[in-house]
């Protein structure tokens, strides 16, 4: 057994993506590659073929049946998989009609007119990567290798990343940490020395009392997390929901606390303040594990129950009460980190004051709170050395946002934009499996900024929006007809799966890997790409892990023994955590280096002018934001959102239930659809509800377009978080205008 | 053996996976189903209530749809599950009309389908899809007359309720409250 000090280091490094594979000789794999050919089989060989799901980030591991006639009939879950047990979420389950989407890309396109008209030419594959690689090098002549970026968002990015870092650009960005989870990293990291990562390492199984500050699971469906939610409830946990509308967990909670929107912190505080004057925090894990307790213990006297009442709206007893409920399951009680938590530009320090409470309650590294995850160590083959590129996004965000620890999607858009101040500027884009115009905030900005570059490449399955504004569109095979890099996933138990391909692909579709390969040899960059195919590689990663790609394609999942015996602390156990003192941070040093705040503190945000409502938006079950718009399966189920709105704001406005009407909002923006109101008393009367990832804009979604409002379109005011560069996105106020009819637009 | 399904009403999330699974399972059309999900809310704000419901064919003891066909085609099969035989369905709706609960439809190729409580899959010892696949594990399926099922089990241990009791069908379906 490793000591618990490495293991912490290890495992916050990997949270920060610094883990490389060690290197193993090359002429080993070479060999390798050489023999044994024979037993990579087809798909056809199978009865049920191993994949891992790529409708979300769960990547739950599962089995694509087919029918007599050799048809993809259904996707089930594998029960060796500890990301869902044998259980698929909703939009997994259907993920079938991803493969039967007839709207489909389906060959490579160039395109023909200015970016934004959907005018292209079909072409060869061999004609779209001669287009790419000769504007690349003239980027790269002109430019400097490092003015191009790639941002992703499925599993073909892993050869993308690697293409591009060969080619000498480290400009790799996925929107789900400055869109989504980042400042929930950062805030982490900077408490515990270790971030939460994916899947959370909550241990919602075991817990005792679920705290969700707006999170709704149920709604978002991150399967694993519902399931252990589920098995909770079974046995009697306490649920405490604080959201501002009435979500499906609120109905199982015991304690639903409607907050007014943006006041989070102030109710965190409060509860910081009754854990630390009633003496309920776990002393003794406080004295042991914390640093700067003196510190939040003044600092947080000033944040009474009576006064967060007035800011949030919840009565001083009611704060109490959940304290102390609180405290009483501790440490078995999760203050839940949430996952899409950029909202108001503070949310590195709400995050913080989620992980404050966590520590005071003891629930870190034990059973019921948060658990120790381990992830599996699989050797990557080894490359040779990538060049060091001289700049990358960060030489434009001058000096900023130093704590983050992943490239920001939204700061390499924002390096595409050319100012005079700026002596770099990113030029070229490869977009992988993610919608940019509708997931970054503030479209007319994503477009300004890719109205400014030489070269943009889409890779994608299906005609988003994105692939509108594309010089080349690479179409992609689904998940269910091609292999991908394996999915390595931390858990309680560490394990791997295989995604491999049921069927052959429909179309003139390929797989990332194939594409990044190809387009490696127009740039020279063949040696990145040592294994003639993905079998060979995958039978080689596999190998050096105990297992092959025989075997995998048999079992779809494997779990690994956990390396460390640590799942939590044991009792009075030393525990060094990464910070810069050793401990747990309720006073950051490192945010103090920073020049920001060492303990959160209670901002106010702006309120809706009058006739105006916040816009907030979620998640449905079955609908992963844009991936599965036109999903048939799944928009059978659901093919538009709807706005929630309190029955006396309703009666306000005269709308009726099932009215379509347009939303304006504090800048102007007019919405490009109408929207169906649906009238109930489950949210709060100053805001508005959508689910997010309706609204499409691209006619050849035939079963999308024009189905309800993209929240993302009224998202013109963007707060960013100066610590980590998150863009916070629920500062938007709407109005309705019913004066626009349906035909008008 | 009598078959049965309870249902944890404080379970269920209403995701819809159920409808999915049930659709992919047996090859149910796109744009029909023969599950679906029930919402029903209580109260006003802030004083509010919500129970999900996961519902489909009840399987129902006395069934009026049995009754009222005219072929025989709608009849009880293995463990009391209502099944309605394909081909010897003229696709009158008689049955459409009799159900309380509204749980029969006209398939595109003109025979009445709905739940058969997979009775393919209990055959070989599976569990039916919609309970295989439900993510909060809120379904329970099982024989009535077997004590040690999960359905008699969970049954015993909670309190529950069946849909519209009054029109005496005796229904197969329990919704724990
Ligand atoms: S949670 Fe659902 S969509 Fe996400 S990977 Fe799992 S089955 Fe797929
Ligand atoms: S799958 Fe389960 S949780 Fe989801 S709606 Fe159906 S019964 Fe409810
Ligand atoms: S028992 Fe089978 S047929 Fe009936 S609703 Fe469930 S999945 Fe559908």
């Amino acid at each position: 057994m490793k000591s618990r000090r490495q293991f912490i280091k290890i495992s916050s490094l990997s949270a920060a993506g610094l883990i490389f594979g060690g290197g193993l000789l090359e002429s080993f794999a070479n060999n390798l590659v050489k023999e044994n050919k024979s037993y990579f089989k087809g798909p056809f060989d199978f009865k049920r073929t191993p994949t891992y799901c790529e409708v979300c980030f769960w990547k739950c591991a599962g089995w694509v049946y087919k029918d007599d006639n050799g048809r993809i009939k259904k996707i089930v879950g594998n029960d060796l998989d500890p990301n869902c047990n044998g259980r698929f979420c909703p939009r997994g389950t259907g993920g079938v009609g991803m493969y039967y989407d007839e709207d489909r890309l389906k060959t490579p396109l160039i395109r023909t007119e200015e970016r934004g008209k959907q005018t292209y030419r079909e072409a060869s594959w061999d004609e779209a990567f001669e287009y790419i690689a000769s504007k690349m090098k003239q980027i790269k002549k002109e430019y400097g290798p490092e003015s191009t970026a790639l941002f992703t968002h499925g599993s073909g990015g892993k050869y993308f990343g690697t293409l591009l870092k060969a080619f000498g650009s480290n400009n790799i960005a996925a929107p789900s940490y400055a869109q989504c989870r980042g400042p929930r990293e950062v805030a982490f990291i900077s408490t515990f020395g270790q971030g939460i990562n994916s899947p959370e390492n909550t241990d919602i199984r075991d817990t005792k009392c679920l705290v969700l500050i707006g999170s709704h699971l149920g709604e978002n469906m991150h399967n694993g997390q519902v399931q252990e939610m589920s098995d909770a409830i079974d046995k009697g946990a306490t649920i405490i929901t604080v959201d501002p509308r009435f979500s499906t967990v609120a109905g199982k909670s015991k304690h639903w606390l409607p907050i007014k929107p943006a006041t989070d912190n102030a109710l965190l505080l409060a509860w910081m303040n009754v854990l630390i004057n009633e003496e309920l925090y776990d002393k003794e894990y406080v004295k042991k594990y914390t640093f700067g307790f003196e510190q939040l213990k003044d600092h947080v006297q000033r944040y009474t129950p009576e006064w967060a009442y007035g800011v949030t709206t919840i009565k001083p007893q009611q704060i109490r009460e959940t304290a102390r409920e609180m405290a009483n399951a501790a440490p078995a009680v999760i203050v839940h980190p949430g996952r899409h938590v950029t909202w108001y530009g503070d949310d590195t320090q709400r995050l913080r004051a989620v992980a404050i409470l966590n520590a005071l309650l003891g629930s870190w590294g034990r059973r019921g709170g948060f658990y120790n995850p381990e992830k599996a160590e699989v050797t990557h083959h080894k490359l040779p050395a990538f060049p060091k590129p001289k700049k990358n996004w960060r030489d434009a965000m001058g000096g900023k946002y130093n704590l983050a620890d992943l490239a920001l999607a939204s700061g390499v858009c924002d390096a595409s934009i050319p100012s005079p101040d700026m002596d770099y500027a990113v030029k070229a884009w490869i977009v992988n499996g993610t919608n940019l115009i509708n997931t970054l905030p503030d479209q007319q900005k994503t477009i300004k900024a890719i109205q400014a570059l030489d070269l943009i490449v889409v890779v994608d399955t299906m005609p988003m929006e994105i692939t509108g504004y594309a010089d080349v569109v690479l179409p992609e095979c689904t998940y269910l007809e091609r292999y991908d890099a394996l999915r390595i996933s931390q858990g309680r138990v560490p394990s791997i799966a295989l995604r491999m391909p049921a069927v052959d692909p429909l179309y003139n579709t390929k797989p990332a890997y194939w594409m990044a390969k190809e387009l490696a040899k127009k740039l020279d960059l063949q040696d990145y790409f040592p294994f003639e195919t993905i079998e060979e590689e995958l039978d080689w990663e596999l190998k050096q892990v105990g297992t092959s790609l025989e075997e995998m394609q048999r079992i779809g999942v494997k779990r690994l023994e956990r390396e460390f015996d640590d799942l939590y602390f044991a009792d009075g156990e030393n525990v060094e955590f990464n910070t810069n003192t050793g401990k747990i941070e309720l006073y950051s040093t490192a945010l103090e280096e920073e020049g920001f705040d060492p303990m959160p503190v209670y901002t106010p945000h702006p309120e809706p002018a009058e006739g105006f409502y916040r816009l907030i938006y979620g998640r449905a079950p079955m609908h992963t934001f844009s991936r599965t718009a036109n999903n048939p399966n799944l928009t059978d189920l659901m093919d538009e959102n709807s706005c929630w709105v309190n029955p006396k704001v309703a009666k306000e406005w005269d709308l009726s239930n099932g009215q379509y009407v347009h939303l304006e909002n504090q800048d102007g923006v007019i919405s490009e659809f109408p929207i169906k109101v649906r009238v109930t008393e489950r949210i709060r009367f100053d805001s508005i509800y959508m689910v997010h990832g309706f609204g499409h804009a691209d006619k050849r979604m035939k079963r999308c377009f024009g189905k309800g409002v993209s929240d993302t379109q009224m998202i013109t005011n963007v707060m960013t978080d100066p610590i980590m560069g998150g863009t916070g996105m629920r500062g938007n106020f709407v109005t309705f205008r019913t004066d626009i009819k349906k035909s008008e637009v | 053996m009598r078959y049965a399904m309870a249902i944890d009403t404080k379970k269920c999330v209403g995701c819809s996976d159920c409808v999915v699974a049930c659709q992919t399972e047996n090859d149910v059309p796109i744009g029909y189903c023969r599950d679906w999900v029930v919402e029903v809310m209580d109260g006003t704000y802030p004083q509010l209530e919500m129970e999900l419901r996961s519902e489909r064919c009840n399987h129902c003891e006395n069934s009026p749809c049995v009754r009222c066909c005219p072929t025989g085609a709608s009849h009880y099969s293995e463990g009391g599950a209502v099944l309605v035989t394909k081909n010897e369905c003229i696709g009158c709706s008689a049955c459409i009309t009799s159900c309380p609960y509204d749980a029969r439809f006209v398939h595109p190729e003109g025979y009445v389908d709905k739940c058969t409580f997979c009775l393919h899959r209990v055959k070989n010892g599976m569990q039916p899809a919609c309970v295989a696949v439900c993510p909060t594990k809120c379904m329970y399926f099982g024989d009535l007359d077997d004590p040690r099922s999960e359905v008699s089990q969970v049954l015993k241990k909670r309190k529950y309720k069946t849909l519209i009791p009054e029109a005496g069908t005796k229904p197969h379906l329990y919704f724990l409250i």
